[in-house]
């Protein structure tokens, strides 16, 4: 990490202006995929919603340095709340997706609230310890949740009473590419306010901000709230596009999974979620046809070899050759 | 500006068995240019602690404009104008510069919770953080990470970030420990601008430095007051020569 700082004004005027031109185009493309590659709809929409949850994830882990095992107990609270509520006719996508925000978000209010006074390898049990409970109280309440079968019965309405889930995944894929430009927008301008420079002051040096006033584990529960509430609003995306809710969206596998994909991706950097999650989910693909008993050994090999040379994902490899590009220039 | 009078009554502080600060008496009153010398171990750092809230005494009372705040805690203290700058420099390091600095002036200016509008875009907080860059002489780094400062310059940034806070009374733990003594002059520089009314305690080893800046002079020998006087007094103090000054000379004798 310490090898890619730079100094001087980040980006001369001229390239800052080319990347705001540049910005809509990734967009642009992905919204026209189901021209190209009809068929992959799902496995997009797919893609999306992880990113939705990494970028929540990224809250957390890159920016406040809350290292979390248990994210995906946030991540299932939303999911089987949209899927509960569907089941009990209450149906229409933006509500329980609402609903799923607002129970992830009080989740999280109070497991942040008990957790966060601690850290390091402490808080990493506890958020651990927090996911296993929830998870094994949806295993056990089957009445409620269908326990190992998964929630059986999930049904959601058209969305704006127009558009219906379709086979094809068509809605869903579109719904979840405005969920997850409208996350990315969000979490953009909250990294960019002072609440988010304060973040990364906390995760930098946590005993100075203190020394500056800083109320710290208010900031720390404020987040964690937050990211809970955009984890909850990406298990609910994720119910709705499958109409279905397993226990996998609380278990550990995908809290690591998860992480994984961040890191993979570079954690802390925004744009991290978008490359480490269609990377993570390529190789997963790739190896599992090679080897489909243990493609979990190649996907550990990578990662290791990942964190070991490079600590900023694959977008710190990139930051690293771009500023030797650059450097050349400036010698040339 | 506001100011403000710090005052310790009885203070004392032991860790364990082991007495580091022992009955000490002590006023620091607005617009003071004080400094605090004594033998390494005397507890000058303890003492600062001791003021800033970052240890509890084991018994005795620190007052400001005499409201007893003993058991405030560090933030508290800080929100009341107690600021002071680390004998270990304590920075964001991944951090820039002015980041560094804009941590501190929205804490300060109650902004640093605000979630919606990008920092850049509190233009009177932007500005008064470039300011404070400019004062401690570091606008050529601005945008630097705060890890790839110089240590010297990594000790003015420190003094920025106390600045930010607005504190009333200042307190520097070794301000030019690092800095080159061709420089510590910049340091001086930096004090010489402070607001008259700022209160400030300096400890330094620098005696250069401390015969130049302060007004008076404290001297403590294995935590207690030992001498207080003008810096004239102090360099005449057959008994402070002994114990303290001895090997100091030059200092000594650039002062008189």
């Amino acid at each position: 990490m310490t090898a890619v700082s730079t100094s001087g004004p980040a980006y001369p005027a001229a390239s800052s202006q080319l990347r705001r031109l540049a910005l809509p185009l990734p967009w642009l493309a992905t919204a026209a995929l189901p021209l190209f590659l009809p068929g992959y709809e799902p496995l997009a929409t797919q893609i999306l919603v992880m990113i939705v949850f990494a970028l929540s994830l990224d809250l957390l882990v890159g920016y406040a340095g809350i290292v979390t095992l248990g994210h995906a107990g946030l991540f299932g609270m939303g999911a089987y709340t949209a899927g509960i509520l569907s089941v009990y006719g209450i149906t229409d996508p933006l509500l329980t997706a609402g609903c799923a925000m607002l129970v992830a978000a009080a989740t999280g209010l109070v497991f942040g609230w008990a957790m966060l006074r601690t850290k390091d390898l402490t808080l990493l049990m506890l958020t651990m310890a927090s996911a296993f409970l929830l998870y094994e109280i949806a295993n056990k309440a089957t009445w409620l949740t269908g326990g190992e079968d998964g929630l059986q019965g999930v049904n959601f309405s058209s969305l704006f009473g127009t558009f219906a889930f379709d086979f094809r995944g068509i809605t869903a894929f579109y719904y979840s590419l405005a969920v997850l430009f409208v996350v990315f927008l969000a979490v953009r301008a909250l990294i960019a306010s002072p609440f988010g420079w304060s973040l990364r002051g906390i995760r930098e040096n946590s005993a100075r901000m203190a020394a500056i006033g800083c109320p710290i584990l208010k900031r720390r529960v404020i987040v964690y709230v937050i990211s809970a509430a955009l984890a909850g609003l990406a298990g609910a995306l994720q119910a709705q596009a499958t109409q279905f809710v397993a226990l996998y969206s609380l278990s550990f596998e995908l809290s690591g999974n998860i992480l994984i994909m961040l890191i993979l991706g570079g954690s802390g950097r925004l744009y991290g979620a978008f490359i480490g999650v269609p990377a993570f989910m390529f190789a997963q693909d790739l190896l599992a046809k090679q080897d489909p008993a243990n493609w979990f050994l190649g996907l550990g090999i990578i990662l290791i070899v990942l964190v070991m040379l490079a600590p900023g994902g694959i977008l710190g490899i990139a930051e690293r050759v771009m500023a030797a590009i650059r450097r050349r220039r400036g010698a040339a | 500006m506001e100011t403000a009078t710090l005052e310790t009554r009885g203070l004392n502080k032991s860790f364990g068995s082991v007495p580091v600060i022992t009955d000490v008496d002590f006023v620091l009153r607005p617009g003071e240019r004080r400094a605090l010398i004594g033998p390494n171990g005397a507890g000058k750092t303890t003492f600062v602690n001791l003021l800033t809230g970052n240890l509890r005494p084991t018994s005795g009372r620190v007052l400001l404009d005499d409201h007893d705040i003993t058991e405030l805690d560090e933030a508290r203290r800080i929100r009341q104008g107690i600021g002071r700058t680390f004998q270990i420099t304590s920075l964001f390091p991944m951090l820039t510069v002015r980041e560094n600095v804009f941590l501190a002036v929205s804490e300060c200016e109650g902004i640093a919770g605000n979630l919606f509008r990008s920092a850049l875009r509190h233009r009177p907080q932007i500005e008064r953080t470039d300011e404070l860059i400019r004062r401690v002489g570091l606008s050529d780094v601005a945008n630097t990470h705060a890890q790839l400062l110089p240590y010297g310059r990594q000790r003015l940034l420190e003094i920025a970030i106390a600045l930010a806070l607005r504190p009333k009374i200042l307190l520097l733990d070794e301000p030019a420990a690092g800095i080159p003594t061709a420089d510590s002059h910049v340091v001086l520089d930096i004090l010489a601008t402070l607001p008259k009314d700022i209160a400030v305690l300096l400890i330094d080893h620098d005696m250069d430095l401390v015969f130049r800046f302060a007004q008076q002079i404290t001297v403590m020998v294995q935590g207690s007051i030992f001498a207080q006087g003008s810096p004239r007094e102090i360099a005449a103090d057959p008994r402070v020569r002994e114990v303290y000054l001895g090997d100091s000379k030059h200092g000594l004798a650039a002062a008189s």
